[in-house]
């Protein structure tokens, strides 16, 4: 190893690990988290020893979390926010306090010194949002009322991890505890409040705009580092004012959930938070101390197993008292009982504050990695085990787990056409997702009013985000040729399922369309000029009527022709012959038409040449009604 | 009830083929001739909607606005030309036409003046048409009825492809001279306004929906 650079042969050791346990892991059942934790485990000083600086590495995997609540605000609108406002505070506080009741409780009487009750009691009653999120993001738990109840209480111990991290200079022996004047505290909430103040407003003046600036540059490598950068500005900012760096990152990104950009910063962000977070995981796997482990294997049990249990019970309570669906209990107890990052962060605090040594403190955060490792474990029992007891008398639940669904329809390109599609889908309420790469026109849509996203809609990764699993209807409008073609291939090749209705440019386009198995494909161009035709028509003395009824025939009888061509498109000569064909057989099938219409009158009575004329419009000309007039004489 | 002026008319008219129309085509052009500002308003339906994508708050706006609502067509299978009868489908709405205590067509009077290629001797009994043109106008009268709205008696012509342009034209001066004339021609017994009992008696209270009840 001495030759490779350390970055390199870091890479190397940590995506190995990956890219080997994460399958293994998944093909036995347990999930993606564990098959991380356990690479951890294997790689780290207590397994093959590969790597040894986990503390950098956990604080460099931490931004995965970061970037995760980024990701998580994006998908949240403020209004939606809002509505978590009593998950948020109420549930999140009920959680923090009873949990932490209930495990000082315990250790009091087990005879815990209170000031070290209380520090491990905090510690151990957050959670960790990596797991929790994870896992409820891959199961689709979010939008149910436990989902969001944990999320609420998540969200809410990102803010209460710092008064706990406040809370430990007090706590500490007195000569340990820096005396902080008044003043110098005022000095810190203001500043606080300014950045939090200046997140809100920037997000909403400057952000926008500059994202706007930089997407018109067109270059799909600058957005994606503009959208790193940002979140890595805000949370570096969050650190100098000394609060949560997540937090941070989720009001941005809340801030930014309504904008144009919305799906195209979860692309971007989606694959750097995956990875960070895998190691941030395999951070945790490495840092288990199996030293401490081994020498109190008892007593390391007794923690693990006392604090999960306690915790598990608290939060039934809690459950009951909020009311959540009993099929889903035992899954929210288990995403809140284990033990989570922050408390690594309160624990390494306590012993640097003096409240108790090093040694109970890596006994604790051993304590807390190892409920991490077996939370997904637990998981796994839960589903085999207590979940298909329920399954069988809750499937009136079903629907609820199904509630905010993407856009049933998705219209890529937001040009003339797409405009009037979107436009007619709005007015029946029909949600659309709207996809467009062209900035200029956006700005537009926003003025109307719709809901539209930057992005190139050719993107595999876009049209995901998007919701193209899910929808039941793509309309491709782009006027592009080649995109459309190439997207058509990839709602094929991906999407089997979706319906694509397409716009196409002329009937090589159309043709090409049909051949990737797009059936529903509309000429651009063609309704409008059969309406022009017909507007001539009547300008030239036919009825409305009459003349709606010659078009509609033409196009009925252009359809049928150019499906026929289709199959000789190869060949010149008889693609020619085939077109005259279809002229004559079209002019004889309306001369046909007319002179049925004049025969099916009694007796060849007097004709009339349609002169409305004398009601106020002009007269037919001579020798167009030559042309057209019915009698049965001039039918040749 | 409505703010329609007495002697306001409005006048429908339905062919699908205005080219092949001798008689309905004539008798248009002959209303518009009568027609000035605002006492007469005519409609041609297959011009006005040539996609059957009819204006229904229009349609109903010009009824509001008439006292004497006039229907011209020709009778095809012894019916109204398809869109005529899209219109009545879409334009007397349950809640609106029909079905209320107080319809917003009541009072107002409906006539009908159609054509048919068949001789006199053919729409009778005996006949190869078999019944007389005003049972086959019966849905008509007893749609009329069922709004409220006084039915009078059709103007029909008959043999409408071999009648002669004399008889053609005095077809036609009745036609316009019932339109100069109205409300003159409005006769005594039938045009009383309706009492409850009379409302009763065309469609009974329980299948009626009160003015409350509408959204």
């Amino acid at each position: 190893m001495e030759h490779l650079p350390s970055w390199l042969s870091g890479s190397l050791i940590f995506l190995g690990a990956a890219v080997i346990a994460v399958p293994v892991s998944k093909a036995l059942g347990l999930g993606a988290i564990i098959g991380y934790l356990a690479a951890g485990v294997l790689i780290g000083p207590w397994g093959l020893g590969l790597v040894s600086d986990v503390e950098t590495i956990l604080h460099v995997a931490e931004f995965g979390v970061v970037l995760m609540l980024f990701l998580v605000g994006l998908e949240l609108e403020p209004d939606r926010l809002s509505k978590l406002r009593v998950p948020i505070f109420v549930w999140g506080t009920a959680q923090v306090l009873t949990c932490t009741a209930a495990l000082l409780a315990v250790a009091l009487l087990l005879g815990v010194p209170w000031r070290i009750a209380l520090v491990v009691a905090l510690g151990l009653s957050l959670s960790s949002t990596a797991i929790a999120l994870q896992v409820m993001g891959e199961r689709n738990l979010l939008p149910t009322t436990s989902g969001q109840a944990a999320f609420g209480m998540l969200l809410f111990q990102d803010v209460a991890a710092i008064p706990i991290l406040a809370l430990l200079p007090l706590l500490g022996p007195a000569e340990a505890g820096t005396v902080v004047d008044a003043s110098d505290r005022a000095l810190e909430a203001a500043r606080i409040v300014a950045v939090i103040a200046g997140i809100i407003i920037g997000g909403r003046l400057l952000i926008r705009p500059a994202l706007r600036w930089i997407a018109r540059s067109d270059t799909p490598e600058i957005f994606t580092a503009a959208s790193l950068l940002l979140v890595v500005a805000i949370a570096a900012l969050m650190q100098v004012v000394g609060l949560s760096m997540a937090l941070g990152a989720f009001l941005a990104g809340v801030l930014l959930s309504q904008s144009e950009y919305r799906r195209e910063l979860e692309t971007d962000i989606e694959p750097f938070k995956g990875l960070l977070l895998g190691l941030f995981f395999i951070a945790v796997g490495m840092s288990i101390d199996f030293g401490v482990l081994m020498a109190n294997p008892w007593q390391m049990l007794g923690l693990v197993v006392g604090f999960l249990v306690v915790k598990s019970l608290a939060l039934l309570l809690l459950a009951k008292v909020m009311g959540l669906p009993l099929a889903e209990r035992a899954v929210f107890t288990v995403l809140m009982a284990q033990g989570g990052e922050f408390a690594f962060v309160v624990f390494q605090a306590a012993t640097g504050n003096r409240i108790f040594p090093a040694e109970t403190a890596s006994l604790l955060v051993g304590a807390v990695a190892i409920s991490m490792l077996v939370s997904p474990l637990l998981l796994v029992a839960v589903d085999r085990w207590i979940l298909p007891r329920f399954q069988r008398n809750s499937r009136g639940t079903a629907e609820e787990i199904s509630e905010p669904q993407e856009a049933p329809v998705i219209i890529a390109g937001f040009g003339r056409f797409g405009q009037i599609v979107a436009r007619v889908l709005a007015a029946q309420s029909i949600p659309t997702t709207i996809l467009d790469h062209d900035v200029e026109t956006l700005e537009t849509a926003r003025l109307i009013g719709s809901q539209v996203f930057y992005g190139d809609a050719t993107r595999l990764d876009l049209l995901r985000v998007a919701g193209a699993a899910q929808a039941k209807v793509l309309v491709i409008a782009i006027d592009n040729v080649d995109q459309s073609l190439a997207l058509a291939d990839l709602a094929r090749e991906h999407f089997p399922t979706l319906k694509v209705v397409a716009r196409a440019r002329d009937v090589v386009h159309w043709n090409q369309l049909l051949e990737r198995g797009v059936e529903l494909v509309d000429r651009e161009l063609f309704e409008s000029s059969l309406m022009s035709s017909r507007r001539v028509m009547q300008l030239l003395g036919y009825p409305a009527h009459e003349a709606r009824q010659a078009a509609l025939t033409f196009r009925r009888h252009n359809i049928a022709l150019i499906d026929r061509l289709r199959t000789m498109r190869n060949d010149r000569e008889q693609l020619v012959a085939a077109l005259h064909a279809g002229r004559a057989e079209l002019a004889q099938q309306m001369t046909n038409e007319r002179a049925a219409r004049g025969e099916r009158r009694a007796t060849g009575t007097v004709r009339h040449a349609f002169g409305i004329g004398d009601d106020g419009v002009q007269e037919v000309s001579p020798m167009t009604t030559q042309g057209v007039s019915p009698s049965k004489g001039d039918a040749s | 009830m409505s703010a329609a002026a007495p002697d306001s008319i409005y006048l429908i008219a339905a062919h699908p083929d205005w080219r092949n129309s001798r008689v309905t085509r004539r008798l248009l052009k002959a209303a518009r001739g009568v027609a000035d500002a605002g006492r007469l308003v005519v409609n041609d339906l297959y011009t006005s909607y040539p996609d059957y994508a009819i204006d229904v708050q229009a349609e109903q706006a010009r009824l509001q606005q008439a006292s004497l609502v006039v229907l011209l067509f020709p009778l095809h299978w012894y019916a109204s030309p398809a869109l005529l009868k899209l219109w009545l489908d879409e334009v007397l709405t349950y809640g609106w036409a029909y079905g209320l205590d107080r319809p917003a067509l009541e009072g107002k009077t409906l006539w009908i003046v159609t054509s048919a290629g068949g001789p006199e001797d053919s729409y009778q009994p005996g006949g190869y048409n078999r019944h007389a043109v005003d049972e086959y106008l019966l849905p008509w009268r007893q749609a009329a009825r069922l709004c409220g709205m006084h039915y009078a008696q059709p103007q029909v012509l008959l043999s409408a492809h071999r009648v002669g342009d004399a008889d053609l034209a005095i077809h036609t001066d009745r036609f316009t001279e019932a339109l100069k004339t109205w409300p003159q021609w409005q006769h005594g017994s039938n045009q009383r306004p309706l009492t409850t009992a009379d409302r009763e008696a065309i469609v009974p209270a329980t299948d009626r929906r009160t003015s409350e009840s509408l959204p």
